[in-house]
């Protein structure tokens, strides 16, 4: 398998910092926004993102929830891989409220979509942005599209995109192709 | 590696494997989440039809595996042996055969028969879950109380658990002794020697018939009903309720008198003043309740599991 690295640590830190700069100005101080990651790896990508955001703006509150698409998927019965559900976490009341949903890794759009489903079950919000890390383009089967992009990525449908989160030896995205 | 259930069917916990037992807990905490939503119902199930046969009678089981089919939005039929056909003579594999033709994917199932789930997995495509077969499991009854004593002692591991009460005639008291003891647990059964199987100490659980030995045993107790149902031997298995009640009654003077606080189960339907009194029952050390509540968790739980998409055996090699 061949790997190649999209994204270092350095880079990684530098499209983090753009992307939180990018939310406070379009959300100000977050009266009333929310921010939403998506699990499970969404999750560990809002968490740097909500981190990031505290160093930069020490003064605003961020309010930071979870949500698993997994009850809402569409392959549910289709899919080889048996769907395991992750903790839903959202302590606030979404109504109302403009909320920015957080992945890794935007690809055919299908989590995308369970993800908005279950977190509306949680309130009507006022609106719904969507930021992603690594946008693969060109491959999306759903019309959804992210608002707040890190990376936008060509590949094609035999590759994978991996987002590796590890403090100790530096955070990396990885370009991953199978063996002919 | 992937987890997935190492079964098909629910038959009985003896078939699974600890993994499997923690896999079904760590899915239903968060369909306990789903349940304290607004909107207590998710759409995994749309493309699932379940039918529920009851050949026994049942309240609280069927009824909580109706919500639980329900919140994952499965359609269900509902089938009681009471109004059908089964009293025109037809056999069980028939019955049930009908049912499928009718596209059913998943049997919930009670039967008085013990081994009658087993037979019908023999049989049937469809995944199968015991709800109940005459003596012999009660599975999801099992899960839903190691997960409730999980939930109220923080885990299962180490504790001591006693069983109380008609083990002879009772599939919730094996059920419970091998998900207990797969999940590391101290099992011991108390009761009457008459209503205590011979050699149940080969499954590795204590046996002692003074019920405050093994309440100060204990961190947790199960109380169990007595069976009266199935006792219709003709020679009774202890000489009157009252004399039962008086020797493995638990009262609030037993309980109070205790060296520590130890935490209250009951499967239900209970029979008050009979093997537990009114205020142990309603007390706060009684978890009772609770194990009603997460009963529909864990149904969720093991329906959701169990009603994957399975590899066939072809395509797995």
């Amino acid at each position: 398998m061949a790997k190649v690295t999209l994204i270092d640590s350095n880079h990684l830190r530098l499209i983090i910092n753009r992307l939180c700069y990018q939310l406070i100005e379009n959300h100000d101080l977050f009266s009333n926004t929310v921010l939403i990651g998506l699990q499970p790896r969404g999750v560990f990508f809002a968490e740097k993102i909500v981190q990031n955001l505290k160093q930069i703006a020490p003064n605003t509150t961020v309010n930071f929830g979870k949500v698993d698409p997994t009850f809402y998927r569409d392959d549910f019965r289709r899919s080889d891989k048996t769907l395991l559900a992750q903790p839903t976490d959202i302590p606030f009341n979404l109504e109302g409220k403009r909320v920015v949903l957080i992945d890794d890794v935007l690809y055919t759009g299908r989590t995308i979509r369970a993800g908005l489903e279950g977190m509306m079950e949680y309130g009507r919000p006022q609106s719904i942005e969507l930021m992603v890390l690594i946008d693969r383009r060109f491959s999306r089967e759903l019309p959804i599209e992210p608002t707040y992009i890190g990376m936008s990525v060509d590949s094609y449908d035999n590759q994978k995109v991996k987002v590796i989160w590890d403090d100790v030896h530096g955070n990396k995205v990885s370009l991953l192709t199978e063996a002919e | 590696m992937e987890k997935t259930l190492s079964v098909k069917h629910l038959i009985g916990i003896k078939d699974l494997t600890k993994e499997d037992i923690e896999l079904i807990f760590s899915q239903a905490d968060e369909f306990k989440e789903v349940l304290n939503r607004p909107i207590k119902k998710v759409p995994s199930l749309r493309d699932v039809t379940v039918a529920n046969l009851f050949f026994e009678n049942s309240t609280r089981t069927r009824l909580s595996f109706e919500l639980a089919e329900k919140r994952l939005s499965a359609d269900v039929v509902n089938f009681s042996a009471s109004t059908s056909s089964v009293k025109k003579g037809e056999t069980l594999v028939d019955t049930v055969n009908n049912i499928l033709s009718m596209k059913v994917d998943m049997v919930v199932m009670r039967h008085s028969a013990p081994g009658a789930c087993q037979f019908l997995s023999q049989h049937i495509d469809a995944s199968i879950v015991n709800a109940g077969d005459g003596t012999h499991e009660h599975p999801t009854q099992a899960l839903l109380d190691a997960f409730s004593i999980r939930e109220r002692l923080g885990g299962v591991k180490g504790k001591k658990v006693a069983i109380v009460g008609d083990i002879l005639h009772s599939r919730v008291a094996l059920s419970n002794i091998y998900c207990l003891k797969k999940l590391g647990a101290e099992v011991m059964v108390c009761g009457p020697s008459t209503l205590i199987p011979k050699h149940i100490g080969h499954l590795g659980v204590k046996v002692e018939h003074d019920l405050r030995t093994a309440l100060e045993w204990c961190d947790v107790a199960n109380m169990l009903r007595i069976q009266l149902e199935r006792q219709d031997v003709g020679v009774p298995y202890f000489p009157s309720l009252r004399e039962y009640s008086l020797q493995y009654g638990l009262t609030k003077e037993i309980l109070d008198s205790l060296p520590k606080r130890i935490v209250i189960m009951h499967p239900g339907p209970i029979n008050r003043g009979v093997e537990i009194t009114s205020d142990v029952a309603d007390s706060n050390q009684s978890i009772i309740l609770n194990q009603v509540e997460n009963g529909v968790a864990i149904r969720m739980a093991v329906i959701f599991l169990l009603s994957q998409r399975r590899r066939t055996q072809a395509e797995v090699n």
